[in-house]
């Protein structure tokens, strides 16, 4: 196969990795995967000096911190990454999966009680009813509108829990967590120790990323990829673009509710103070950071944006300039974020053979990218 | 029957109406032509054909099937494909990729790899382009990206809407040779135009499209030898 060189030189050193990843049987992808998947388990137990947030910052409490930002960069990522929705008020969705756990566990609600786990799903199925009320009226139209709309609903969502069902200010104290009790009498999940609620949500991300990593790959992430390209050519093409479009919107919000949920256990509180619009930015911030439409990008981004404040307490306060800045600063060299989106696309390519002529054939990532130029216009 | 039958169609945008009481009709194997200025309403008429766009008014009827209200999704699965005004490829996706979107209604997953051959045999280019993202392709290789990736869906019929815009002379010869190619292989073809010449030459039948109304309609030599339409549409005064 003739590959092109582009005019920035041969493939980077990113692209390299990427084929070589992408060359590597499942058996080998396998044995570097869980290697690094126990690291990841272990890290808060090891707590590595370069890596420990102490003693400003519990480290077990850092990493579920940088485990809920990726939970939800991932869930966002399905809606902004994938299906191309401009979402502002994923907070939104996070807000009302704390809720809905508040208001189920805490002792400040006269709702009936039910046991976290029970909870737990039932968030999720809340947030994706709301998610679906919310796209409906507003994914029939384009563009813009939505962006506007979600706006709003981030907003609506943290005023209404200024009114008395959802107590303000005041919130709900003592909200509930999985069961078990240590040797020494604790609870395993408790508010001062985030190991077990960072194990918990890194075993929720590995299920939601297997989860969507299958939609990806099926019809689903076909038509999500075509309508984010261009969206009159998607329903050109037969695909039903309102419906996945819905689906995009509903499972975002799902993930963003179950991230909600478990924020809401670990800390043990909820009121109106933690859900203004900009952590909602924030929030597109880790997505847009690591490269929208990528899992991997975005997982990065999303530990970026949760771990530098936390790793160096002398930058909390500037954490909104200095993402600010690095995002201007990123979409100037790298608009497609740290890691692009492109590897998405050619595993459809590989697909696509298949489908097409019944074999696969390698798709070189390099030769895609390498367009000769356009020489005048129409020739 | 006709294959396809517009019946006093008519289209708004807010307030505005672009298309009032259109009657077309398209028999099985034909090509038929529906030339027009710039803002006639020949896109317009493509989009409510093809269900981007929701009729105010009439019915349109394919093979006997009365598709006025059918989804977009549901028409492709009929037999109805479309090039769509100023190609619309898939910019960040290779031209498998998109000739792979074109299959995307397709039940019958077996018959795919002939109808690749048939476009790759179409459009040679394409199968040298395999790896190209369709953005970064000229003008001419997109348009016969488009009209491969319409056909990936094994349309009955086929809507191209203005195939030749923006494409040097040698590119128009060659795409209104492929579309009378295609419509002797079986498909029927309705294409939109502004290069009249061109259209009515190739078109058994043509309709003219004009602020929204059919003003006339005729065979294509018809059309072609008629005075007032030369002077309108051929640049001869
Ligand atoms: N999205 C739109 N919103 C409002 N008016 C439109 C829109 N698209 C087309 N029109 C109007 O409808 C009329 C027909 O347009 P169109 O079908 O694109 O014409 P053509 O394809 O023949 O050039 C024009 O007057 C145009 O201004
Ligand atoms: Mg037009």
């Amino acid at each position: 196969m003739s590959t092109q060189e582009t005019t920035t030189g041969g493939p980077s050193r990113l692209q390299q990795w990427r084929d070589r990843w992408n060359g590597m049987s499942r058996f080998q992808q396998w044995a570097f995967l869980v290697p690094l998947v126990l690291l990841i388990y272990a890290l808060p137990v090891l707590n590595p000096p370069i890596l420990s947030t102490e003693p400003g910052y519990t480290f077990s409490i850092a990493m579920f911190e940088v485990a809920r930002y990726a939970l939800v960069a991932i869930g966002l990522n399905v809606v902004v990454g994938q299906a191309g929705l401009l979402d502002l008020g994923y907070i939104g969705f996070f807000a009302i999966g704390a809720y809905v756990a508040a208001l189920f566990t805490s002792p400040d609600s006269e709702l009936a009680k039910l046991p976290y786990l029970v909870v737990l799903p039932l968030a999720v199925l809340v947030t994706m009813v709301f998610g679906v009320l919310l796209g409906s009226p507003t994914l029939r139209l384009r563009g813009d509108y939505l962006a506007i709309v979600t706006l709003g609903f981030g907003e609506i969502v943290r005023l209404l829990a200024d009114l008395s069902p959802l107590r303000g200010n005041a919130g709900f104290q003592g909200v509930g967590q999985p069961p078990g009790t240590r040797a020494d009498g604790q609870d395993v999940f408790n508010t001062s120790d985030g190991t077990p609620w960072y194990w918990l949500t890194v075993t929720l991300i590995i299920v939601v990323l297997m989860l969507v990593g299958n939609l990806e790959r099926s019809r689903v992430g076909r038509a999500w990829v075509a309508i984010r390209e261009d969206e009159d050519a998607a329903e050109i093409m037969g695909v039903p673009t309102f419906r996945f479009k819905l689906w995009a919107f509903a499972i975002g919000a799902a993930i963003g509710g179950l991230s909600g949920a478990l924020y809401a256990g670990q800390i043990g509180f909820v009121n109106n103070q933690r859900f203004d619009v900009v952590t909602s930015v924030l929030f597109l911030a880790a997505v847009v950071l690591g490269g929208s439409g990528n899992k991997v990008g975005v997982l990065l981004g999303a530990t970026v944006i949760a771990y530098v404040p936390l790793r160096f307490q002398s930058l909390y306060e500037y954490r909104y300039l200095i993402f600010g800045l690095a995002l201007i600063i990123l979409m100037i060299f790298r608009p497609q974020g740290l890691l692009g989106a492109r590897q998405r696309l050619l595993a459809y390519g590989r697909e696509a053979y298949r489908r097409l002529i019944g074999r696969p054939e390698q798709v070189s990532s390099d030769s895609a990218l390498a367009a000769e130029p356009v020489k005048g216009a129409g020739s | 029957m006709a294959l396809l039958e517009l019946s006093t169609v008519s289209v708004h945008y807010g307030r505005i109406q672009a298309l009032s009481d259109v009657s077309l009709t398209v028999e099985q194997g034909e090509i038929v032509t529906l030339i027009g200025a710039n803002g006639a309403g020949k896109t317009t008429t493509m989009r409510a054909i093809s269900g981007i766009r929701p009729l105010s008014g009439g019915t349109i009827t394919f093979d006997g099937e009365d598709i006025s209200t059918l989804r977009a999704d549901l028409r492709v699965v009929r037999g109805i494909s479309q090039s769509p005004e100023g190609r619309g490829v898939f910019p960040g996706m290779t031209v498998m990729e998109n000739l792979d979107m074109g299959a995307y209604s397709r039940k019958d997953r077996k018959n795919l790899a002939e109808d690749l051959d048939r476009v790759f045999t179409l459009f040679p280019r394409l199968a040298e382009r395999k790896n190209q993202a369709g953005g970064t392709m000229s003008g001419g290789e997109q348009q016969m990206l488009a009209i491969g990736r319409a056909l990936m869906a094994r349309p009955r019929l086929l809507l191209l809407d203005e195939p030749s815009m923006g494409l040097a002379p040698q590119f128009i010869q060659q795409i209104f040779r492929i579309i009378t190619e295609i419509n002797e292989q079986g498909t029927t073809v309705l294409l939109v135009e502004q290069n009249a010449q061109q259209a009515l030459s190739r078109a058994h039948r043509a309709y003219v499209l004009e602020t929204g109304s059919i003003s006339r309609t005729g065979t294509g030599q018809e059309l072609l030898n008629d005075a007032s339409i030369k002077e309108a549409y051929l640049g001869v005064a």
